[in-house]
């Protein structure tokens, strides 16, 4: 299903929350390497878009691959090339930021050298290591999820809102991670609200309205 | 290395370990489940005011003490992935399920055991039973493999509610059927180990033997389960 050098392939996808039809026949390409921006209004459908493309919602109807794997039969094998981060961080509170990166380094088989890397590279200096996420600033908590992100190493990297709550540098440090995935062969889809900042950071961008996906070009 | 190649047993370590220090961090178990079960049992000693009666039913009691409190620390073990969301991070991370449970199972009966040592010491002195070695190595064999059996189900039960809605009222009408055939071994097996009813220490083993099975049920059918009940 699908070229090979397309990490997300949708056709005519319908995702069903209930009885609601959140994704309505969407259709899609996406390329290796490719950073796209969703854009929509709220309820429109991003969300439930990136998480379709994570394999966290069930194809109702249609077809979708990732990264030439079949979501329908084959959503295992293609989440172990997936990032998600979405309004949540999937952090544990009651640990620390350290705790937690090495809890995903052991899950995902990362070394103390690459740990170390990622937790450098999003400013968690030592004393914001050893503090408890759940003493820590949003901006603070997103920089640690991202760090986790980067230790995953996945080819198709799914952002929702990923600036919110930060400051200045950890958007532009946020940018140009994801510039450098993009750089080393990685695909990222970004959904956000924030169309100037995401916008220039964007080689394409689409908007998702009522469900569908509407094509608004490249940037 | 890819998350593939990352052995089953390396991840439930990793997911075990982390259970732990959370709850060592939280003090959850030691500040508000424990003392929840030994106020349990002070009323059932005061709802029973006759030592005769008590003495006949404590193995009961401290079994359903055991199974309420395991509620709580179930529920809990599934609260700290919901609270951010780390459920979701752990599914995309396509990280293998089997492991996922086994590390959950593995935290669970840690606690359990340390929570039943507690248990036990507390219904020697309230109900007043007497317990011989013969007795101890019985009742300890009893609790390990009883906690197999209520930890794998827990975790079961425990990750397949994790997402769902009213999720505190759906555990207890799941878990509790499920495990009432532990809580019958189990019973049984500790009225021969504290020498009450007439029931002698031969007589406990052979339920010993039928805990063992519903644990490596529960363990072989929960390994292959987790994953497919977690899915949506």
């Amino acid at each position: 299903m699908g070229s090979v050098d397309e990490a997300v392939r949708l056709h005519n996808a319908v995702v069903l929350l209930g009885s609601f039809p959140a994704l309505a026949e969407a259709s899609l390409v996406v390329k290796k390497g490719e950073i796209v921006l969703i854009s929509g209004a709220n309820g429109a459908g991003k969300t439930t878009l990136l998480r379709l493309c994570a394999g966290l919602v069930p194809l109702a109807r249609g077809e979708a691959s990732v990264l030439g794997f079949n979501l329908a039969t084959q959503r295992k094998e293609a989440q172990a090339h997936v990032g998600m981060l979405g309004h949540a961080n999937g952090l544990y509170l009651d640990l620390t930021a350290q705790e937690n990166l090495k809890f995903w380094g052991a899950v995902v088989g990362a070394s103390s050298r690459e740990i170390a890397l990622s937790a450098q590279r999003m400013g968690l200096h030592e004393r914001l290591l050893n503090t408890p996420v759940a003493k820590m600033s949003a901006g603070q908590r997103r920089r640690t999820a991202l760090a986790i992100l980067v230790i995953r190493r996945a080819s198709l990297w799914l952002l929702d809102e990923p600036h919110a709550g930060l400051d200045a540098s950890g958007r532009d440090e946020i940018d140009n991670i994801l510039r450098e995935a993009a750089s080393v062969g990685a695909t990222v889809i970004v959904a956000s609200h924030e169309l100037e900042r995401a916008g220039a950071l964007a080689t394409r961008r689409i908007e998702v309205v009522g469900g569908a996906i509407v094509e608004r070009g490249a940037q | 290395m890819t998350q593939n190649s990352i052995s089953t047993m390396s991840i439930a370590r990793a997911i075990a370990t982390k259970d732990l220090r959370i709850e060592w961090r939280s003090k959850v178990l030691v500040n508000q489940v424990l003392p929840f079960a030994g106020i349990v049992m002070v009323l059932f000693a005061f709802a029973l005011d006759n030592d005769g009666i008590l003495q006949r039913v404590a193995p009961g009691l401290v079994w359903l003490a055991v199974l309420f409190s395991s509620l709580i620390i179930v529920q809990r073990t599934f609260a700290i992935e919901s609270a951010d969301n780390a459920l979701d991070a752990i599914k995309v991370a396509g990280v293998s399920s089997a492991g996922v449970f086994l590390g959950k199972s593995v935290a669970l009966a840690v606690q359990l055991l340390l929570f039943e040592c507690v248990l036990v010491m507390l219904s020697l002195v309230l109900y007043q039973v007497q317990l011989s070695w013969g007795g101890a190595v019985l009742l300890v064999t009893v609790s390990v493999l009883a906690n197999v059996g209520i930890a794998t189900m827990g975790a079961l039960y425990g990750g397949l509610g994790a997402a769902a809605k009213g999720r505190e009222t759906l555990l207890p009408l799941l878990l509790l059927p499920a495990v009432a055939p532990v809580l019958i071994a189990a019973t049984r097996a500790t009225e021969s180990a504290f020498g009450v009813s007439g029931a002698t220490l031969g007589e406990g083993w052979p339920w010993v033997a039928l805990l063992a099975v519903f644990g490596a049920l529960f363990g072989f059918g929960g390994t292959l389960a987790f994953g497919v009940l977690t899915e949506e």
